[in-house]
């Protein structure tokens, strides 16, 4: 069964706040869930669906009765940062499939104000079967990603200054953008001069820690039609889980070659189609290899494709993560994939900043990778339309 | 100068039971791996099922213990210790660690062998735990 046009975006929500101490991550949930039906122009005694990942405290049975929603469909699918992505398509199906009308999705966490950070070891729980050969060798989120990033250099001469471009235009981006946690414009060179955390990743070329979250509520057409607001309706969806293929390693793509295609197939749309793109981004290697593997340029050419401020509102030829993305912005949770969809409502409704509002933004993307890229991670890509 | 390989405290991995075996081994130096008696790959980390045809035919067996680096980074927050992928000689990559050596001569395409560190520290230790040093 194909989703294609059989659910619509009908509200969205970012929080405020990057630090938020003083705020327990069930009501940060809370007040995601309440923004993002009051940007609906819907009630939470509307909602019948409800869908949220490993940053919800309690999981579903938690979340659903802190919120005292009253629903028939529950989600609580956890793909890292990717989860909220897929979120999306599995609402869709359930909407499709007469199980939901009004799903409600909601991601938040304080990692900022719990003092996380991607240097750390990873908290696993028992009982995972590839932890006892990964652990002792002290995988964290940034030494993972620099792992591919080393082996992307070495088969395809991919630079630190072609990376340092991700930064810059998420730079660019975020200077309008409020609520960004970090505002201030840089240069490759200041990429460059940042401190090395793990080789060949410096400071700037990592996400920011950030305390908030997001939501979104998906809906049948029928009801999103009776709403207010623009009409942004789901195209296609694509997801992937990625591993070490039991020893066939290979860290030079992601799981967006998997999740990619198919999300194309189903929207009936190629990436030049594509005028805006949300594209996961913890790091800037994330970014770069996910723009090869969603095909947006050859395979070893993502360097030379974000290079020269190709990625900025504006200027270059695909205008990416314009609240300023992971980088800049915000990353809740250390879960950024909601947020991927959020800004790309925007851009379809027309809502974004104007100085980085692509003109008649009619199809968008948001792609996400959660997990390591140097062990297990889940890609989802999601199309989405103005109609 | 140099990064010089310093000891760090490696966490402690878990034993599960179907793995006894290999942890028995790398106490004796060994690195096991398994082979699928039915397709003939090797994979790792060792299942009990063959990942690749999905038959319980699988055995373990004794590795060269030598091998190339795949890929590496060091980190360079708190102490420096060098993650990397190991190509083993049989063709299953592996985490693990460089040791022993310089780590800013660590690089892509290494000859490195097999040596074992022992997980956790004096007043906890843990198993021994497979890492590789340049041949």
């Amino acid at each position: 069964m194909s989703i294609k046009g059989l659910a619509y975006i009908a509200g969205a929500f970012e929080h405020p706040l990057r630090k938020a101490p003083n705020k327990s991550v069930a009501a940060l949930h809370a007040e995601c869930a309440k923004g993002a039906l009051e940007d609906a122009g819907l009630a939470f005694a509307d909602v019948d669906g409800y869908f949220c990942a490993g940053d919800a405290p309690g999981g579903v049975l938690s979340m659903v009765d802190y919120l005292g929603l009253n629903v028939r469909h529950v989600d609580g699918t956890d793909t890292g940062g990717s989860s909220y992505i897929a979120h999306v398509s599995h609402a869709a199906h359930a909407i499709a499939a007469g199980k939901c009308n009004v799903a409600l999705i909601t991601m938040a966490g304080r990692p900022r104000s719990e003092g996380r950070s991607g240097v750390k070891q990873k908290i696993v729980g028992a009982n995972v079967p590839d932890t006892p050969f990964e652990l002792p060798f002290g995988p964290t989120a940034v030494n993972e990603y620099a792992m591919a990033t080393m082996r992307h250099m070495h088969e395809y001469g991919t630079t630190s200054e072609q990376l340092a471009w991700v930064k810059v235009a998420a730079s660019h981006h975020a200077r309008h953008n409020s609520n960004a946690m970090l505002r201030d414009l840089v240069t490759v060179q200041d990429v460059l001069e940042s401190p090395i955390i793990a080789d060949p990743l410096h400071k700037l070329d990592c996400c920011v820690v950030s305390d908030g979250g997001g939501a979104l509520v998906v809906v049948k057409p029928e009801i999103a039609k009776s709403l207010k607001r623009p009409l942004v309706r789901v195209m296609g969806c694509g997801e992937a889980p990625k591993g070490l293929l039991g020893g066939k390693t290979d860290l030079t793509y992601t799981g967006a070659i998997w999740s990619g295609p198919r999300a194309f197939e189903e929207a009936g749309v190629t990436p030049q189609d594509i005028k805006y793109a949300s594209i996961y981004d913890s790091f800037t290697i994330t970014v770069l290899m996910q723009l090869e593997d969603l095909g947006f340029c050859e395979k070893g050419e993502g360097g030379k494709f974000v290079a020269d401020g190709n990625l900025i509102s504006g200027v270059g030829k695909l205008p990416i993560n314009t609240d300023g993305g992971g980088l800049n912005n915000n990353h809740p949770a250390s879960r950024g994939g909601i947020i991927k969809v959020i800004e790309a409502v925007r851009q379809l409704r027309g809502e974004a900043h104007p100085q980085v509002q692509v003109k008649n933004c009619d199809i968008a993307l948001a792609h996400g990778t959660g997990g390591g890229l140097a062990s297990r991670h889940g890609s989802a890509t999601l199309i989405m339309e103005r109609v | 100068m140099g990064t010089q390989y310093q000891d760090r405290t490696m966490a402690i991995p878990e034993i599960h039971p179907e793995h006894k075996e290999y942890w028995d081994a790398a106490a004796e130096g060994k690195l096991l791996i398994k082979q699928c008696d039915s397709c003939g790959e090797y994979h790792y980390y060792p299942r009990v099922l063959c990942p690749y045809c999905m038959t319980e035919k699988t055995t373990w067996k004794e590795a060269n213990g030598t091998g190339s680096i795949y890929t590496y980074s060091v980190m360079r927050r708190g102490v420096s210790y060098a993650i990397a992928f190991v190509e083993l000689d049989e063709g299953p990559k592996m985490m693990t660690n460089i040791v022993d050596c310089d780590l800013d001569t660590v690089h892509i395409n290494q000859k490195v062998k097999v040596v074992f560190k022992q997980s956790g520290d004096e007043d906890n230790p843990g198993s021994f735990v497979p890492c590789f040093t340049p041949a």
